[in-house]
């Protein structure tokens, strides 16, 4: 046909456009990914590990990175794996191939949900305001993630450092999420961005 | 400065504030209340009473003050009625004023309703506006709204933020006095994750305004400074000041109101005005102090009239003087010490009345030696004065005579009530001690405990003590390691635990007031045991002693005195009344928290979304979802643009955004004998590459909910489900799997926002298609109606559904959903040779009523069986089970009476039924007619030139043919029954 494929857009660009700066919770859509829900019997566990490239924690809300591409464990026979950048359609094949003879699931979610960072001294704070777990480190460190709410809106939160947490949230509920959070923030001082 | 001190206390001289009450101007200092600036300027009346409109000064210093509510707030969006005056901070500008009176505050007509006080007894309106009762609602209701009542509403919509936040924390530590304080040094040197909230400006409680103990070798003020100061380097521990616990609810968890700004007038920045802490605690420390009593006497409730430690904070902790002369009536030892910190000040005390026959012990030593009249068995048999105190009569218990003492100034103190509200919200078990006559904590229920005066330890050094131990006690609770004892050495005079509760006014015919915020007084609650009520609930809420904003704070042991007396029981025979949240008043701002605006609740939108709005949709809410419901073009309404959409889909193409629909992906080698069991249908044999609609029961066999779903291979399906049920379908399918079938391997997997929906429909579609689609074959052969195939569309992957919902040929692109707009776009350009309209909900309402497709929820609602509707085809007879198949075998589901689907068509075409009217056999029958049924769905059909209805009727298939009745307001409307498709009855069309 010789067109150029239509472009994929992020739920978030519009929202995050523009926003003010704020030092202590900094709020920054992530690049696209390729995402899958994976779901099986074990046996079919270390197969999926294999083919994605990457470790698939066998305890529940606990995350393993490998490069672009990480694992969450959000289920006891429940992962979902993510790919930075990368087409959803080759590492399904891939996946799909190893896969063929083992009793599992793999679904293409890639376009389900966006994802977006919080990060900032304040961080925990302002993520308090909506979600009722204890996000202290203590209760929530670095490499964990878990199903929840924030707000009214369920999400995949995750910590990746001390004080950035990664938000995974299904794309019609990302512009409610966001905008609770830069609701909070607010209270702290804000720059406008430099356009 | 006549009221106030040159030096001394907590106010910041330094920094003078103006304010204004009732609009005239004042000034007072950094660190007043507008109680204690309006004191200091001489200032008592600030209010008019709930119900009589009695003249009302300041009783107290803190929360539990029951007179002195004040409006604040200079512009209606951000003005808070209500407000207890003794709590609001002075801030330079503060505009406030006094409430329930007309024209002014010394002047109120309303105190008319004084002179008629004994026609307005407890209980006055269940006996007085009894009739007629349509007189309730228009006459009496709204003039006893008038004329009793508290503040205004604000008319504005609140300017300010609110925000709420949940924390964790080991140790929750209420109230900041010195057993709190003492409790959060433990916990905080301890290392626990410690929260210490108290609802003042300041911490430090009765340590505020004390003057004369020694602890830990330091005055008492240098201690408490000391203490916040070690508590406020330990990195563990939060410090929360104007913060009150006002809730407890289950398992620790505890509403706390934080007043972020209210203090600071016209703020920067953007803090919210109140933060709601909603605080998970391992362990609670109550440390919430104890309340002072009134003595129940002759008019006790003149402006001058207040609270003895109420005057001490007033003079030690503001340095604000609340009068020039003094009678003192007390019951216990601690009013002695405000009279000599009074007299210290310059006051004089004119006597000390004692109801005590008695008093002896050192703080009686000591008035004695400053020369102050101490009588013995002495009680205020009467005040006077209109706007203030001017004269107390004084009488020896028992005398027939008395003397008038004039004083503008009356110290009352009846001794101390243990502050056990948050206790007993935590369904703490509470015990009552004879000696200190007030309910204490006996048993808990939560993890928490009480330490310090709120558990009747009133002795400054044992409260400390117990603080330290129950903080100890807190940590080891919650599993951390406690520092070792400490003792804190304490100096202070100690006083006895006398003290009264119930009524002293002997037989005096003046009213004696026991809840003054309510208004309620002594011959109030005898009227009410007079009239047989025994239990204190039932007295509280005949004489509503208790009820109003203050929860009785300052009452409920008086009225529980009063009754015992008046029935001759024991006090804990008459019962105790129950504490509620919150404990104080708190503003809907800080429950509503973020969720305001466009926060109050996700706003669902589809990729496509901005195209429709950008096209003039016109939205509607299906559950959280916005959809577009119609695309009026200039000039248009609803009716209008639905006519051309429907005609447009008829005799061309229409594009529509079908989104929203639920999706799940259905995946593993036993999908399909899952699908087998989830619905009616039989899917073992649908071939990979074929659609089916899909009908969903619940275990009792009526509908719940339907969709197409797509065999995209042998063990993966699509499944759809309808916009508002998709979650709770995929809920009932994964409770099923995990609790009932968990032998199965099959996954479920929402994929409602993986795939954006658009529907083309209409004769034109596949020429628009066509040209946008790589790798599939659309012709009619190739992809037959009901069919699935994947591709490409506009270079991007697509599930190519052929599917109607209009009656027409159609497909349904599913498209990953970040490509939505893109390939919508790309399809509407392709549809422009073809005039391609954009179509809205309300157009696929009618479309598919003109075809007799139900909707779920619309045709159905709850009681529905698959053969109401004439779906029984879409049940798999021969299968073995699916849920609800044993609920379809009862009797009753297949009886002939049952309501079935039918059509209805008006005898005038014109006429538009409405949807929800009930349908009658005969409308001459008088009313109330034998219903038959009702409208379901109700359009005007452009394609077919008049209206159809679909309708729910008795025994309704064995109409057809016959005509029946839809009686209205406005007139009979007469129909006849069809069967329920109007429009290309064949089926032709979809082969297009």
């Amino acid at each position: 046909m010789g067109r150029t494929a239509v472009a994929r857009v992020n739920s978030l660009a519009q929202i995050s456009r523009g926003g003010p700066e704020v030092a202590e919770a900094s709020l920054s859509v992530l690049p696209d990914a390729a995402k899958f829900v994976f779901r099986g019997r074990p046996s079919s566990w270390p197969v999926a590990a294999e083919a994605f490239g990457v470790e698939l924690p066998q305890a529940v809300n606990r995350f393993s990175v490998k490069g672009g591409r990480k694992a969450y464990c959000v289920g006891p026979d429940e992962w979902l794996l993510e790919a930075v950048g990368e087409d959803p359609g080759e590492i399904f094949h891939k996946l799909s191939e190893s896969l063929a003879s083992h009793s599992c699931s793999l679904v293409d979610v890639s376009h389900r949900s966006d994802t977006f960072e919080i990060g900032g001294t304040r961080s925990e704070y302002v993520l308090s305001h909506g979600c009722p777990l204890d996000l202290s480190e203590q209760q929530f460190p670095v490499g964990m993630c878990t199903r929840t709410l924030i707000g009214k809106s369920p999400v995949i939160l995750s910590r990746t450092e001390r004080a950035v947490f990664q938000i995974d949230v299904w794309r019609s509920f990302s512009s409610y999420v966001w905008g609770l959070l830069d609701e909070v923030r607010r209270e702290f001082p804000s720059r406008s961005r430099q356009m | 400065m006549k009221y106030r001190l040159s030096s001394g206390g907590q106010v910041d001289r330094s920094k003078p504030l103006r304010f204004s009450f009732d609009g005239k101007g004042y000034s007072g200092f950094a660190g007043d209340t507008l109680a204690s600036a309006l004191i200091a300027n001489g200032v008592h009346l600030v209010g008019r009473s709930f119900k009589y409109h009695r003249p009302r000064g300041f009783m107290s210093a803190g929360s539990d003050e029951p007179n002195a509510l004040v409006g604040v707030g200079d512009d209606e969006a951000r003005y808070t009625p209500n407000l207890r005056a003794t709590q609001v901070e002075l801030f330079d500008g503060l505009v406030a004023e006094s409430q329930n009176r007309w024209p002014s505050l010394s002047l109120d007509f309303g105190g008319a309703n004084d002179a008629l006080s004994r026609f307005l007894t407890a209980g006055f309106y269940y006996k007085t506006f009894m009739w007629p009762a349509a007189a309730w609602k228009r006459l009496y209701e709204p003039m006893i709204r008038r004329a009793a009542g508290l503040g205004r509403a604000p008319t504005a919509a609140d300017a300010d933020r609110y925000t709420q936040l949940y924390s964790h924390c080991d140790v929750l530590i209420v109230g900041a006095g010195p057993a709190g304080l003492a409790a959060a040094l433990a916990a905080g040197r301890s290392g626990a994750k410690t929260i210490v909230c108290d609802e003042q400006d300041r911490m430090g409680g009765t340590l505020l305004s004390e003057r004369e103990a020694i602890i830990d070798g330091l005055p008492a003020a240098d201690w408490l400074a000391r203490t916040l100061q070690e508590l406020g380097s330990l990195s563990n521990v939060t410090l929360l000041p104007r913060t009150t616990a006002f809730g407890w609810y289950p398992h620790n968890f505890l509403g706390l109101s934080e007043r972020v700004t209210d203090h600071l007038g016209r703020k920067e920045g953007n803090l919210p005005r109140e933060r709601m802490w909603q605080v998970r605690a391992k362990e609670v420390v109550l440390a919430t102090g104890a309340i002072e009593r009134p003595l129940v006497f002759p008019d006790n409730d003149r402006p001058g009239i207040m609270m003895a430690e109420a005057a001490r904070t007033y003079l030690n902790r503001y340095g604000a003087v609340p009068g020039s002369r003094a009678v003192v009536f007390t019951a216990c030892d601690s009013a002695y010490r405000a009279a000599l910190e009074l007299k210290g000040a310059g006051v004089h005390i004119a006597a000390i009345a004692d109801v005590r026959p008695a008093p002896e012990g050192p703080w009686v030593e000591r008035a004695r030696a400053a020369g102050i009249d101490v009588r013995p068995s002495t009680l205020v048999t009467a005040t006077h004065g209109r706007l203030h105190i001017s004269h107390a009569d004084l009488a020896s218990e028992g005398a027939s005579s008395s003397e008038t003492v004039p004083c503008d100034l009356l110290l009352m103190s009846g001794g101390f009530t243990p502050s056990v509200h948050l206790f007993s919200q935590s369904r703490g078990k509470l015990g009552y001690d004879e000696a200190l006559k007030s309910y204490i904590p006996q048993k808990s229920v939560e993890n928490e405990r009480s330490v310090g005066g709120c558990r009747g330890l009133f002795d400054l050094g044992a409260s400390i003590a117990d603080g330290f131990g129950g903080g100890l006690g807190a940590v080891r609770g919650a599993g951390g390691t406690p520092v070792t004892e400490q003792k804190i050495p304490v100096f202070v005079q100690s006083f006895g635990q006398d003290g009264f509760i119930g009524a002293l006014n002997g037989k005096s015919r003046r009213r004696a007031w026991v809840d003054f915020q309510n208004d309620v007084t002594v011959k109030d609650i005898e009227l009410a045991t007079r009239e047989g009520f025994r239990s204190i609930e039932h007295v509280k809420r005949y004489t509503t002693t208790g009820m109003a904003t203050d929860q009785g704070k300052t009452s409920n042991m008086n009225a529980l005195g009063i009754v015992s007396h008046a029935l001759d029981l024991p006090v804990p025979k008459v019962g105790l009344t129950t504490f509620r949240p919150p404990y104080t008043p708190v503003t809907f701002g800080s429950f509503a928290g973020q969720s305001r605006g466009k926060l109050f609740d996700p706003v669902r939108q589809t990729s496509i979304h901005d195209w429709a709005a950008e096209h003039g949709a016109v939205f509607e809410d299906v559950s959280l979802w916005k959809r577009a419901h119609y695309f009026p073009r200039q000039g248009e309404d609803m009716h209008a643009a639905v006519r051309r959409e429907c005609a447009a889909v008829r005799n061309s193409v229409g594009i529509f955004d079908a989104t929203t629909l639920g999706k799940i992906e259905v995946v593993g080698k036993d999908a399909a004998e899952f699908m087998n069991r989830m619905y009616t249908n039989a899917w073992t044999k649908l071939e990979p590459g074929r659609l089916r609609y899909g009908l969903m029961l619940r275990e009792d066999g009526f509908i719940t909910d339907d969709g197409v779903v797509g065999r995209m291979a042998t063990d993966r399906f699509h499944v759809t489900t309808t916009t508002g049920g998709a979650a709770r379908v995929l809920a009932l399918m994964e409770d099923y799997l995990q609790t009932e079938w968990s032998d199965l391997d099959v996954w479920l997997t929402s994929t409602t926002e993986q795939w954006a929906v658009i529907a083309l429909q209409g004769p034109n579609a596949r020429k628009v298609l066509e040209p946008l689609v790589e790798g599939i074959d659309l012709s009619r052969e190739a992809m037959p109606h009901m069919s699935v195939r994947e591709g490409r569309i506009c270079g991007v992957p697509t599930r190519l559904f052929r599917v109607s919902f209009t009656g027409e040929l159609g497909f349904e692109i599913n498209v990953p959903m970040g490509y939505g707009r893109g390939v919508w776009e790309a399809i509407y350009a392709a549809g422009k040779p073809f005039d391609i309209t954009p179509y809205g909900t309300e157009t696929m309402h009618v479309l598919r009523a003109e075809k007799g497709y139900i909707i779920v929820g619309q045709e159905t609602d709850g009681t529905v069986t698959p053969d109401d509707v004439g779906l029984a085809w879409a049940v798999g007879k021969t299968k073995k089970d699916f849920v609800g198949k044993r609920s379809l075998a009862r009797p009753a589901m297949t009886r002939d009476d049952r309501k079935q689907l039918v059509g209805l068509l008006t005898v005038d075409p014109k006429v538009v039924l409405e949807e929800g009217a009930q349908i009658v056999v005969d409308p001459r029958e008088p009313v109330p007619m034998t219903m038959i049924g009702h409208v379901t769905s109700s359009y005007w059909s452009a394609a077919l030139g008049r209206s159809v209805a679909l309708a729910l009727v008795r025994g309704g298939r064995a109409r057809i043919g016959k005509r029946l009745h839809v009686p209205m307001a406005a007139g009979n409307i007469e129909v006849e029954v069809v069967t329920p498709v109007f429009y290309d009855t064949e089926g032709k069309r979809l082969d297009g």
